[in-house]
């Protein structure tokens, strides 16, 4: 069974609710894939803990494992699974309600419009 | 469920609806209220744009008009990548009040996910920028 996009979105969010595994997120994010040990020497985390974070990021079909030799194993961000966050984000962001009070500001002017 | 596909609002304006209409679906409108400029054929499959001070751009899609009771419009997601065909469909309904127009506004479509993407986000196999490069970089070895 496919997860909907409700629980997809909710592995997003918890994801990032977490400061060490934003900062892993961020760093495939803007440098591409890497392997732990990459990551390791880029954040002030240990390889230990980035190790458990990419663990639990892959099981949420976050990040994949490149296939690889263990220790070399490069890790990849997956857009999908943060495109539908973004959906979700994209509900929270319209703005309809400005727009409206602006439209009924414009309308109900007594000068305006011709009715 | 939690994810938020719709949105709705109902404003009551004290003008009848074919001022309300002229608003809704005339560039000098448009541009009075919702952008800070604004374009649009009005027909359906008509396209039309708003653009903002701030620098943003929404192409729209006109999809129904039946003045002047329904118009109603696409547009993309905000925040999907450019190419991305998902849209939200944005309908307003004007209705005839004693004292002017009740308009209501209904945005539907956050929480659409097209087979393809459905397949994408949930299956692997993303092809994301790093496979598409890594076909780059593939073809450039074989052409030189």
């Amino acid at each position: 069974m496919v997860p909907d996009s409700e629980a997809v979105a909710e592995q997003v969010f918890a994801a990032l609710a977490d400061p060490s595994r934003r900062a892993i997120l961020a760093e495939l994010a803007s440098e591409g894939p890497a392997t732990a040990t990459d990551l390791a020497s880029r954040l002030p985390i240990t390889r230990q803990a980035i190790a458990k974070h990419l663990a639990l990021l892959t099981v949420a079909g976050l990040v994949t494992a490149e296939p690889g030799e263990r220790r070399r194993v490069r890790y990849r961000l997956r857009s999908a699974p943060m495109q539908v966050a973004q959906q979700f984000l994209a509900a929270l962001a319209r703005d309809w309600d400005s727009p409206l009070d602006a439209l009924k500001e414009h309308l109900d002017r007594p000068a305006s419009g011709s009715g | 469920m939690a994810f938020p596909d719709r949105i709705e609002r109902t404003v009551d304006i004290s003008k009848p609806p074919a001022t309300v209409w002229a608003a809704l679906t005339t560039a000098e409108g448009l541009s009075a209220w919702f952008g800070n400029e604004a374009a649009i054929d009005l027909r359906p499959g008509g396209s039309a744009w708003m653009r903002w001070d701030s620098g943003h751009t929404a192409d729209v899609r006109v999809e129904r008009v039946e003045e002047p009771r329904v118009f109603g419009f696409t547009w993309h997601i905000f925040g999907l990548p450019e190419g991305d065909p998902r849209r939200t469909y944005v309908e307003f309904t004007l209705e005839p009040t004693a004292a002017g127009t009740r308009l209501r506004v209904v945005e539907t479509g956050f929480a659409q996910l097209p087979e393809d993407d459905h397949r994408r986000a949930f299956e692997g196999n993303t092809r994301g920028w790093e496979s598409e490069l890594g076909e780059l970089v593939a073809y450039l070895d074989s052409v030189a």
